[in-house]
């Protein structure tokens, strides 16, 4: 899990361009969304383009994201589920 | 002809640097303008963590505002007294290329949003608070007569007492922005046509 939570910080970083952080600037569980990270609507598009692209998972129903996208911690747990 | 309209401050950004008010205040030792643009805003010490989710026209824009109004230039104006015009000749055709390179896989919600022109002025409106009036004009080249009078048109009414406006073009390895605040308070420099073509 350890090393799923460290690519995925390095990939929402490149993806969300987010150049001034650094993978250990993000907390395991901190939010994502309005608090944390404050990332906005355009940044949950691409977070579930990266689960596409870099995962192969479609986020099948729009009602889980925000309990998906709360934190890396639940992404990564998401994805471990979730993974063909 | 007096002037009824004036030049508080003035930014532009070429290849060659960033000039405030005709001082070089950042210069450019040969780097693109993504890459310029980015090292200025270290250079320059600024803090706008969406600054890096920005396409290059936006980048731009944004840098540019920021040095034109780093001195608290609008703090005597309500944010429906401020308006921004700006213009370029090529829209937001630089973003559109990047998009459309997107959609063959999977399209990225992140370039779309700045496929428009006048995102560019969203985001200097956000950035300052402002909510008056703003238009993005496409032209062939920089229009001095036109800007002048659509600005001070607008000026003349009753709601806009400071406006900022100019140009804003990248594309490619080409960029240049020019933004000047226009006020109605008199300064040494007259908001005329002759002024905007010096630039």
């Amino acid at each position: 899990m350890d090393k799923l939570i460290l690519e995925l910080k390095e990939h929402i970083i490149e993806q969300l361009n987010l150049q001034d952080l650094t993978p250990a600037d993000i907390g395991d569980d901190e939010p994502l969304f309005v608090e944390g990270l404050a990332l906005d609507s355009i940044d949950a598009l691409e977070l579930i383009v990266l689960l596409q692209q870099q995962y192969g998972i479609k986020l099948s129903k729009a009602e889980d994201g925000p309990k998906v996208f709360a934190s890396v911690k639940t992404m990564a747990e998401y994805i471990t589920a979730n993974k063909a | 002809m007096t002037a009824e309209h004036y030049i508080k401050e003035s930014c532009l950004i070429t290849a060659a640097g960033i000039f405030k008010n005709d001082e070089l205040i950042f210069d450019n030792e040969g780097l693109q303008p993504s890459e310029f643009l980015l090292a200025a805003y270290k250079g320059l010490n600024l803090h706008y963590p969406k600054f890096y989710k920005m396409d290059v026209l936006s980048k731009l824009g944004w840098l540019c505002a920021e040095v034109l109004l780093q001195n608290g230039s609008l703090s005597a104006y309500q944010p429906e007294e401020i308006a921004v015009i700006t213009a370029n000749s090529n829209a937001s055709l630089s973003a559109d290329l990047n998009y459309a390179e997107t959609i063959s896989s999977i399209a990225s919600p992140a370039l779309f949003v700045y496929t428009l022109p006048s995102i560019v002025i969203g985001e200097i409106c956000i950035r300052h608070g402002i909510k008056g009036e703003n238009t993005f004009f496409v032209m062939d080249k920089f229009d001095a007569d036109f800007m002048v009078e659509y600005v001070s048109g607008l000026m003349d009414g009753q709601t806009t007492n400071a406006c900022i406006c100019g140009w804003i073009e990248a594309l490619g390895d080409d960029a240049k922005a020019v933004l000047y605040l226009i006020e109605k308070k008199e300064t040494s420099r007259e908001f005329t046509v002759t002024e905007l073509n010096k630039d």
